[in-house]
């Protein structure tokens, strides 16, 4: 053989351009999967728009629904969204953050009754959404019926608020766990207690990680169907809870304001009134024979991504000024 | 350890500040509220009823219309949870004595007529008509896994593999065409599509030539164009097609059923339940046809009104299913002349 090049250098060459393809097919298929998921997403998205935009106008958002496509509105079910929007985090997030906290910074691990917490915790993490709808039913509507007045915005809140507990509570854990352990001997070292450790070092480095978790949890809530339904949401509501405004309908079905009512009195009541929400309307209109409310379902659906996109946004906002300030 | 106590102290807090915002008590008298629930056939009615009832009130009395099927429904109201219950079939005997047990009494209201619909593809050009005899060959329970193509129910038919399609096993619909075609509710053959939502039927029958189905009257009525409705032979040898007359006339049957509502007696006596049971009685000539039903005679209205004045409670049905009757039988059954 004449060749003079070394055989080393030969196995080098081959290889790189082996190694520069499977590097290429890699990226490919990586590019592929996003794509794949992309383009049913804007399949989705198109669809959704080309049939809901003829729908989707500022009297769609401002009246009540109807049996006539062209006159029905969406007012109750956003309401009663937006409502449930404040209230679960009212209910959900101290408690899933405190049971976090105590899970993380104090439990000990060797008691038997703390390792029961976590596992069943994390099996109720799994739970089918319904069984929650099935236990709203009975606790929140039956048993507290005194207090909740039945099938109310309130039952419907603290039954979202017990769904979406367990994954509160698993993703608050996850970032306070991802503090370091030295940010908590600093503390001690300078003489902090561990309330004051917890609340001055862990949770504000920590807060970033919480508020993601607990608004992606939220935005499930937001979104389920199911645990509505088994309470009795799926239900014709034309109209509102009488807080912080009382409105009434004139004989054209328009929606005006009576009087501001921004009293406790009326807050109370406005948590007692039956309710429907975004996702119940939305399944009620996609079941009727006529195509209109096929388009009419699709325009909910519409105003169901832009609250939500809403709500993401916010939460991203809100994460980035926590981190900056870190 | 005392970091510890404090924590708690504060967690309590919490807690309890979280359940007195709900905890307080009603302080002012909200507006009256009349609640119904029920049968997913009877909603677009009532819907249409509550709907044109607030507007009339100007919101000042609230109406809030549920599904949850006729008998989740009925569940609910002897429960004493509902004021009114939407139902697709009259009330049967274990529902009266879970309403007995409560002590709730209710006005049966007859409040139109629905005409269960057999419906093919249109592209099915081998069946003219049906016998109830043929539909309980296809659906009886012991067709299961035999009964697998046209030609096994009627030779004339061809050789194709027949693919059917129902109403879901909890609902009032599925309960009468059993009822109707093999004779005892809720017995039917369990290898068939069966969906609560009947658009996933219309979508099942109108893109398989060898599909058949069966739903309510109005979701054929909105869906004409993509399906072909089953002309079915009667009690009197003759076929004949769903329609608000041959639903009038009787001559549908026995797939022709009457739908409810059911109103507790001691809501009645409040005036915001009463005024909507009224008004649903006054304004159901103009509001139950475009729904897609057929409505009663306007005496069988009045005789409702006339009932609600006397407050009339019970049942005419003692509690089962009459499989069959025709609107002129229904206002006998009611004494209504």
């Amino acid at each position: 053989m004449t060749v003079d090049i070394s055989p080393t250098e030969i196995n080098f060459r081959s290889d790189y351009d082996r190694r520069k393809l499977a590097t290429n097919i890699f990226m490919g298929v990586a590019f592929f999967a996003t794509i794949f998921g992309l383009f049913f997403l804007s399949l989705l998205l198109y669809d959704v728009l080309k049939q809901g935009l003829p729908y989707f106008n500022w009297r769609f958002v401002t009246t009540f629904p109807s049996r006539n496509p062209a006159d029905a509105g969406i007012l109750s079910a956003l309401v009663g969204s937006i409502w449930l929007m404040f209230l679960i985090p009212f209910f959900a997030f101290p408690l899933g953050i405190g049971a976090a906290i105590y899970m993380e910074e104090y439990a000990d691990r060797d008691f038997w009754v703390n390792r029961a917490l976590e596992i069943n915790i994390s099996n109720l993490a799994g739970v089918p959404s319904i069984i929650y709808g099935l236990l709203g039913l009975e606790l929140y509507v039956r048993i507290l019926e005194p207090l909740t007045k039945g099938r109310t915005l309130l039952a419907g809140a603290l039954t979202l608020s017990t769904l979406v507990l367990p994954v509160v509570i698993i993703s608050t854990r996850e970032a306070i766990r991802a503090v370091p352990r030295e940010i908590r001997e600093a503390a001690y070292a300078v003489g902090c207690t561990k309330w004051q450790a917890i609340w001055y070092h862990v949770l504000p480095m920590a807060f970033a990680g919480i508020l993601t978790g607990t608004i992606l949890a939220l935005s499930r809530a937001i979104g389920e169907t199911a645990p509505l339904i088994t309470l009795g949401a799926l239900t014709f509501i034309a109209f509102l809870p009488p807080w912080p405004v009382t409105t009434a309908v004139n004989e054209e079905g328009v929606v005006i304001v009576e009087k501001v009512s921004a009293g406790l009195g009326s807050l109370i009541q406005a948590l007692q009134t039956p309710f429907t929400a975004l996702p119940i309307q939305i399944f009620n209109w996609a079941s009727r024979p006529q195509a209109e409310f096929h388009a009419v379902s699709a325009a909910g659906i519409i105003v169901l991504l832009l609250l939500l996109v809403a709500m993401n946004s916010v939460a991203i906002s809100l994460r980035a000024r926590f981190q900056q300030r870190k | 350890m005392r970091t510890t106590t404090k924590f708690f102290a504060l967690a309590a807090t919490v807690a309890v500040t979280a359940g007195l915002a709900g905890a307080g008590q009603v302080i002012a008298q909200g507006r009256p509220v009349v609640k119904v629930d029920g049968s997913s056939t009877v909603f677009p009615i009532t819907e249409a009823m509550a709907e044109e009832f607030q507007k009339t009130k100007k919101g000042q009395v609230q109406v809030t219309v549920g599904v949850s099927g006729t008998g989740g429904g009925f569940k609910k109201f002897c429960n004493g949870e509902t004021d009114i219950s939407n139902a697709s079939r009259p009330i049967l005997k274990r529902e009266m004595e879970t309403c007995r047990g409560k002590n709730i009494s209710y006005i049966e209201l007859p409040v139109a007529f629905d005409a269960l619909t057999v419906v093919i593809n249109p592209r099915n050009d081998w069946v003219k008509q049906m016998t109830v005899a043929e539909l309980k060959t296809m659906w009886e329970p012991a067709a299961q896994g035999k009964i697998r193509t046209w030609n096994q129910v009627n030779p004339a038919w061809p050789n194709r593999p027949l693919k059917l399609f129902g109403a879901g096993t909890d609902s009032g619909t599925f309960d009468y065409f059993t009822e109707a075609v093999v004779g005892k509710a809720k017995s039917s053959r369990g290898d068939f599509t069966a969906s609560e939502d009947d658009n996933v039927l219309v979508q099942g029958v109108s893109t398989d030539q060898n599909a058949l189905g069966f739903f309510g009257f109005a979701y054929y009525e909105e869906n004409k164009k993509r399906l072909k409705a089953v002309p079915i032979v009667n009690n009197q040898g003759r076929a004949v097609l769903p329609s608000r007359k041959s639903v009038e006339d009787g001559s549908y049957n026995p797939l022709a059923r009457p739908i409810f509502i059911y109103v507790n007696s001691e809501s009645l006596r409040r005036p915001e339940v009463r005024e909507f049971v009224e008004f649903y009685q006054r304004q159901a000539s103009k509001l139950v046809p475009p729904t897609g039903y057929i409505p009663l005679p306007s005496r069988a209205y009045a005789a409702n009104l006339d009932s609600i004045r006397r407050g009339k409670t019970g049942t005419v049905f003692g509690g089962e299913n009459k499989v069959g009757l025709t609107i002129d039988e229904l206002m006998k059954l009611e004494r209504i002349n």
